[in-house]
C-alpha cells in the first residue's frame, strides 16, 4: 500500500503554526448538534406553551383592567380578578421554568468532558494535532455563546408573559402587582435567564472534568447550581446596591421591601413587629386596619396607633427603577463567574491532572 | 534522533508508583516492542509520552527533544490508545473528517483508499464495525496524519488471530513505505517477536532491559554445565537467571560469543522469548 499523495514533510517543524481555530467549528457542530437540537426543541415547546397560556393571561388582564379601572364595576371586577389570577398556568409558577437553565446547563455541559473521560475517547481527542486545551476552549466557548443566546431569545417570551403582573397601576385596581425583584421571577426575566443558563453550562463543564462520569457530573451540577441560585437570591441580590430608606408609609407595591424598623425620638425602638407590651399599651383595640397576607395587620394600621405616641416607621427598600441595574449587576458577575469556571476547566485539561 | 527519550520518569497514582525512575532512549527507525506483564507500567509510559498525563517526577521528550504533549509533539505522533477509542455514533467518514479537522496534515485520499481496500464502508458507524475493522480504522486515522512516530498501546488485545496478522502487516507496510517509527506495547512477547527489532522489557514500573533485538541476543548466552559447579562458576559471571536441575544447570549470562567458556560447560545462543522470560522472572524473584 503506497501513499497516493506525497506530502512534503517539513523537517524543521518545531516552530509550526497551530491548526486554525475555525477547524473546530465543524467538529463542535458535528458532535453537539444533537444536543443543540434537543435544547431548541425543549425551549421551543416551552415557548409554545407560554405563548398559548400567555395569550389567555393577557386577555384576562385586559378584561380585568376594563372591569376594575376606577370607578370599578363592583359586579364584574371580582370575577375578572379571579379569572386573571387563575390564568397564570402551571408553566409559569411551576419549577420547570426555574429548572430550565440548570437542565440545559447540566445536560449540555456536564457530559461534554465527562463522556470523553468516561468512554476513553479523550485519548483520541487530546492526542490530535489541535491540542487538548485548545480543543476544550474551542468547544466550550461557542457552545456557551449559542446556549446563552438561545436562552436569551427564549426569555423574551418570558418577559412578555409576565408583563401584566408588573404594571404599576395594578395595586390601585386591586389586581396582583409584583415587585420586579420577586425572587421566583427575577432570574427568569431580563438578561437573568441567559446568564443563569450560561453559568449552569460552565458549572456542568467543570463538574464533568472533575468528576469524569456523566451521571454524577449532572447530579453535581444540579446541586451546585441550586446552592448558587439560593445564595444569590437570599444573600447577594439584596446588597447589589445600598437600599433606599424612607419614613413614608406609602411604599409602592413595586418596591422590594427589605426591612422595617421603628424609632422613637430619633433612637431605635424595635424592628419588625412591636413587642407585646407596647402593642397592648398603644393598640388595645386589637389589630387595627386591614390584615396583610401574613395574617398580621398592615403596617399602615399599626402606624395609626403608634405614630401619635412619637414612633416613626422606617422602611429600607429597593425601588422598582433599579430592576435593570440589578439585572446588569447579576448578569455581570454570573458572566465573570462563567468565564472563570470555563478558564478553570481549560486549565485542568491543560494540566492533564490524572 | 530518539523518538522517545525519558530520564528519571516517574508516575504515581495516589500511593502506588505506576512508573519509577524510567530512563530510556528509543532511537528512530525501529519497530520497538514495549513488553511486560499487566501492570508493568507500559500504558503509563505511553500515556506520558503522548501527553495524556503529567509526570510525577522526571521528564519525557519525543521526536528529538519535543516536550511530550507540546503542539510540535502532538503534530508528529499518532497515538492509538488501548481499546481504540472512537466516537461510536460517528460514521467512518465522519471520523475521517473529524481527524482531518483536528490535524495540520491529513491524507484524505490515502485514508479513503485504504478503507476501500479493507472493505470498511464509510457510511457505517464506528461502533457497528467489527473489532478488527475498528482497529484498522483507528490505524488508518493515525497513518493518514503522516506521523513520524506511531504509538500503539496494546493494539492486539481486541483482535482475533487473523485480524492481528492483517493489522501488523499494515503497520509494517507503513513503516517500510513511509519510514514511520513505531512503538507498540503488549503483554505477550510472542505477538511482537517477528516484527520488533527493538525491545524494552518492563515490569513493576521499571525498565528491566532495553536495546536492539540483535544486540540483546548477541550479548547473552545460555551456559549449560554440571549443577555442582554452577554456584562457583556463577560468581565469575553476570548471571541474569539460573535454572538448576538434578545434574545440569542452565545459566543465562551476559556474555558475547567470543568469551571463553569454562571446561565442562557448553554455550548456546538464546532466543528472544527465553531472554525476556529470564529477565521478567529474575525481577519477580528479587522483589519477592
Amino acid at each position: 500500500m503506497t501513499a497516493l499523495t506525497v506530502i512534503a514533510r517539513a523537517e524543521d517543524d518545531t516552530s509550526l503554526r497551530p491548526v486554525p481555530w475555525q477547524r473546530m467549528g465543524w467538529v463542535t457542530w458535528r458532535q453537539h448538534r444533537a444536543t443543540l437540537a434537543w435544547v431548541v426543541v425543549f425551549l421551543g415547546a416551552l415557548a409554545v406553551g407560554l405563548l398559548l397560556t400567555g395569550h389567555q393571561l393577557h386577555q384576562a388582564y385586559v378584561t380585568a383592567v376594563a372591569a376594575c379601572r376606577p370607578p370599578a364595576n363592583s359586579l364584574t371586577c371580582p370575577n375578572a380578578t379571579i379569572a386573571f389570577d387563575g390564568a397564570n398556568g402551571f408553566l409559569a409558577n411551576g419549577g420547570i421554568l426555574q429548572a430550565t437553565p440548570v437542565l440545559i446547563g447540566a445536560f449540555a455541559g456536564a457530559p461534554l468532558l465527562a463522556r470523553e473521560l468516561e468512554t476513553g475517547t479523550f485519548r483520541y481527542a487530546w492526542t490530535q494535532g489541535f491540542g487538548p486545551w485548545r480543543w476544550t476552549l474551542a468547544k466550550l466557548v461557542p457552545l456557551a455563546v449559542v446556549l446563552a443566546t438561545a436562552a436569551g431569545v427564549f426569555s423574551l417570551v418570558l418577559d412578555w408573559y409576565y408583563q401584566p403582573y408588573f404594571v404599576a397601576a395594578n395595586q390601585n385596581m386591586g389586581l396582583e402587582e409584583l415587585t420586579p425583584f420577586y425572587p421566583a421571577l427575577f432570574g427568569l426575566r431580563g438578561i437573568g435567564f441567559a446568564a443563569w443558563t450560561l453559568v449552569a453550562f460552565a458549572i456542568g463543564a467543570l463538574a464533568g472534568m472533575l468528576i469524569r462520569r456523566v451521571v454524577p457530573a449532572i447530579a453535581a451540577t444540579i446541586v451546585a447550581y441550586a446552592a448558587l441560585a439560593f445564595a444569590a437570591g437570599g444573600w447577594l441580590r439584596p446588597h447589589y446596591l445600598p437600599p433606599a430608606v424612607t419614613s413614608s408609609l406609602n411604599i409602592p407595591g413595586s418596591a422590594w421591601v427589605q426591612s422595617q424598623w421603628w424609632t422613637k425620638n430619633g433612637t431605635f425602638a424595635f424592628s419588625g413587629w412591636p413587642p407585646e407590651s407596647l402593642f397592648a399599651k398603644y393598640c388595645p383595640a386589637g389589630p387595627p386596619g386591614p390584615v396583610g397576607p401574613n395574617g398580621k395587620p398592615k403596617q399602615v394600621g399599626l402606624a395609626q396607633c403608634l405614630t401619635p405616641h412619637g414612633y416613626t416607621q422606617w422602611t429600607s427598600f429597593q425601588p422598582a427603577s433599579r430592576f435593570w441595574p440589578f439585572q446588569w449587576i447579576e448578569g455581570g458577575w454570573l458572566l465573570v463567574l462563567s468565564a472563570l469556571l470555563i478558564a478553570m476547566t481549560v486549565w485542568l485539561v491543560r494540566r492533564r491532572a490524572t | 534522533m530518539n523518538v522517545i527519550e525519558s530520564s528519571g520518569l516517574s508516575k504515581r497514582y495516589h500511593s502506588t508508583w505506576a512508573l519509577r525512575d524510567c530512563t530510556l532512549a528509543i532511537p528512530a527507525g525501529h519497530v520497538a516492542a514495549l513488553v511486560g506483564p499487566n501492570g508493568a507500567g507500559k500504558t503509563t509510559l505511553l500515556n506520558l509520552a503522548a501527553g495524556l498525563a503529567a509526570p510525577s517526577a522526571g521528564g519525557v521528550t519525543v521526536l528529538g527533544g519535543r516536550p511530550a504533549g507540546s503542539p510540535a509533539a502532538l503534530d508528529g505522533i499518532a497515538f492509538v490508545a488501548q481499546d481504540m477509542p472512537m466516537y461510536k455514533n460517528l460514521s467512518a467518514r465522519d471520523m475521517l473528517h473529524l481527524t482531518r479537522n483536528l490535524n495540520r496534515r491529513f491524507d484524505q485520499q490515502y485514508a479513503e483508499a485504504r478503507l476501500g481496500e479493507l472493505g470498511i464502508p464509510l457510511k457505517r458507524k464506528a461502533g457497528k464495525l467489527s473489532g478488527g475493522q475498528q482497529a484498522q480504522l483507528a490505524l488508518t486515522l493515525a497513518l493518514a496524519r503522516r506521523p513520524r512516530l506511531l504509538v500503539l498501546d496494546e493494539p492486539m488485545a481486541m483482535l482475533d488471530p487473523i485480524a492481528r496478522h492483517d493489522f501488523m502487516a499494515s503497520v509494517m507496510t507503513a513503516m517500510v513505505a513511509d519510514g514511520v517509527s513505531v512503538v507498540l506495547s503488549s503483554h505477550v512477547l510472542a505477538e511482537l517477536e517477528r516484527v520488533a527489532d527493538y525491545l524494552i522489557l518492563m515490569s513493576r514500573g521499571r525498565v528491566q532491559l532495553a536495546g536492539e533485538v540483535d544486540d540483546l541476543l548477541a550479548s547473552h548466552r545460555v551456559l549449560t554445565g554440571p549443577a555442582a559447579e554452577a554456584d562457583r562458576y556463577a560468581e565469575r559471571l553476570s548471571v541474569v537467571h539460573a535454572r538448576r536441575g538434578e545434574a545440569q544447570a542452565h545459566l543465562l549470562v551476559r556474555s558475547t560469543a567470543d568469551d571463553p567458556v569454562a571446561p565442562g560447560w557448553e554455550a548456546h545462543p538464546v532466543g528472544l522469548e527465553e531472554l525476556a522470560l529470564a529477565y521478567l522472572r529474575e525481577q519477580t524473584e528479587v522483589t519477592r
